[in-house]
């Protein structure tokens, strides 16, 4: 009896714990982001975060004149770890979805994405006629449910992150990845990606990437736009674009 | 003598309502609560549409655990028979590679493990592709029941060595001086007693393996919890998560009676 008193009142105790941690004063802002994604955000080998989402945060925060910490989270769970208050915007590539936008607010779009396939050189696919290859994409991306919804012959493959998807086309587990134009671009220009290249144009364009802030965040939401546009003034914005793509990624 | 066959037992101590009972009683009446207080939430926030639009992964999801665990649990099985008996041998040249085995196989995470197998080993394609093994290895399903096996051979070794050895060493002997085989002495002797010992820790393992078998998932294999996590990522509605949580707790639940009933028979002769 005494064992399952204490017992019970450990778990309990427990859950109340759960519950109440959740509430945090707000003093600097943190930045979430999934550190998997080269060359947005990415993590390098000695654990510093890097890339264009990075860069562009941190040009934000200086804008804002705000102190910014970032915090790294896996894919799937980085909007409920929003919501959750572990971090209050998340900078991570995110297109601006409808089912997103039941969920969080998202500032103006920072720069345009399209989706578009990559291949072993020797491969003949054609995006037009994809049939029944199969297909690696990342879970919970665009790319995933685009694949999804277009290609219902192919057999499609869903790995956590984007990394692996490659790494299995390399091993040709997969006959192609649907991903975005940025991060292929990086990967096929890079030593892994030497195997591939782009196959025909993008398959959908005109996706729209923005942060993402809590639901009825207006105040940070609208700071965040003022930064942008005045980053996008000042040149930063074109500075970082050029470290990255030799291209203009921001699509007006 | 008749007062011997009216023995009186002692009345039961009277239960009173001291402070730990109270308390229990609270803790146990908050618990219950938050239980019934989910199951509301389940059934108010009950949405058709996405039932209709997800349970047949569910469904798929289910079918994917089930056969994985079943077809790795009896290939460990009979994986694990030729372990135990190298651990348990005196040559050293068979007990030293059986125990490295089980030592590297229950001392690593399975995360690791298939992992390893899958992504480690995808990319020696072309060495693979040499020994003509490539066709096994591309495909992740294949992948997720070799981890599997082999991680579950490990521990089901360990069980069945401990059970094998807990027959007391007189039912050797007793089995040699009647000049019986040594094997038949295993098997009609040693290995019915063993079983009744290995019977809950093997119990055990299977309900562990259906809860590790959420992880192939990041082999790209769709079990339950691969398709909660799609259900989740297109509607970010944490109702699938229950779901899931509930299907595994069912599982669970099933196997635990059919180990009860199964337990029941094998000690029939046992009971008074």
């Amino acid at each position: 009896m005494r064992i399952t008193a204490r017992m019970t009142l450990a778990l309990s105790a427990a859950a109340l714990a759960l519950t109440v941690g959740a509430a945090q004063a707000q003093d600097k802002l943190r930045i979430g982001t999934e550190g998997a994604y080269p060359p947005f955000n990415n993590l390098t080998s000695d654990g510093k975060l890097e890339g264009f989402d990075v860069d562009i945060a941190r040009a934000l925060c200086e804008e804002m004149k705000a102190e910014c910490e970032f915090v790294t989270q896996d894919w799937d769970g980085i909007i409920p770890a929003l919501q959750a208050n572990r971090f209050d915007a998340i900078v991570a590539s995110m297109s601006i979805t409808d089912e997103r936008l039941q969920q969080v607010d998202f500032t103006n779009p920072y720069y345009v994405n399209s989706l578009v396939f990559v291949a072993p050189k020797d491969s003949e696919l054609d995006p037009a006629s994809i049939g029944s290859i199969s297909i690696g994409v990342q879970e919970g991306t665009i790319a995933a449910i685009f694949a999804e919804k277009t290609y219902p012959d192919a057999d499609l493959k869903a790995y956590p992150s984007q990394l692996e998807a490659w790494a299995d086309l390399g091993n040709g587990r997969v006959d192609a990845v649907l991903a975005d134009f940025g991060v292929q671009y990086d990967w096929i220009n890079g030593a892994d990606g030497a195997c591939c290249e782009f196959k025909g144009e993008p398959v959908s364009s005109d996706d729209k990437i923005g942060i993402a802030i809590r639901k009825g965040d207006t105040e940070l939401r609208d700071r965040l736009n003022t930064a942008l546009d005045a980053i996008r003034e000042n040149g930063k914005y074109a500075e970082i674009n050029k470290k990255y793509f030799p291209f203009d990624i921001y699509g007006e | 003598m008749s007062e011997l066959a009216s023995v009186e037992r002692p009345p039961p101590p009277a239960r009173t309502w001291n402070r730990q009972r109270i308390v229990g009683t609270v803790l146990i009446g908050i618990w219950a609560a938050l239980g019934l207080g989910l199951i509301a939430f389940l059934a108010l926030s009950w949405n058709q549409e996405l039932f209709e639009r997800y349970a047949p992964n569910y469904l798929s999801g289910l079918i994917v655990t089930i056969q994985l665990v079943t077809i790795s649990i009896a290939l460990g099985a009979l994986l694990s028979a030729p372990i135990a008996y190298a651990r348990m041998s005196k040559n050293r040249l068979l007990a030293w590679p059986a125990y490295a085995y089980v030592y590297f196989f229950r001392g690593t995470p399975l995360l690791a493990q298939a992992f390893l197998i899958y992504y480690g080993l995808g990319s020696f394609r072309p060495q693979l592709e040499a020994l003509g093994l490539w066709t096994f290895f591309r495909e992740a399903w294949y992948c997720a029941i070799l981890a599997f096996t082999l991680n579950t051979a490990a521990y089901q070794a360990e069980i069945l060595r401990g059970a094998v050895e807990s027959v007391p060493r007189g039912q050797w002997e007793g089995a040699a001086s009647l000049g019986l085989h040594k094997l038949r002495t295993f098997r009609e002797i040693i290995l019915p007693q063993a079983m009744i010992v290995a019977l809950r820790p093997y119990g055990n393992e299977i309900i562990l393996m259906i809860k590790a078998s959420a992880i192939v998932a990041i082999i790209t294999v769709y079990d339950l919890m691969g398709e909660t996590r799609r259900a989740y990522s297109r509607t970010f509605d944490f109702q699938t998560y229950l779901w899931a949580a509930l299907i595994y707790l069912m599982i669970v639940e099933a196997l635990r009676h059919a180990i009860e009933w199964i337990e029941r028979r094998i000690i029939k002769h046992l009971k008074r």
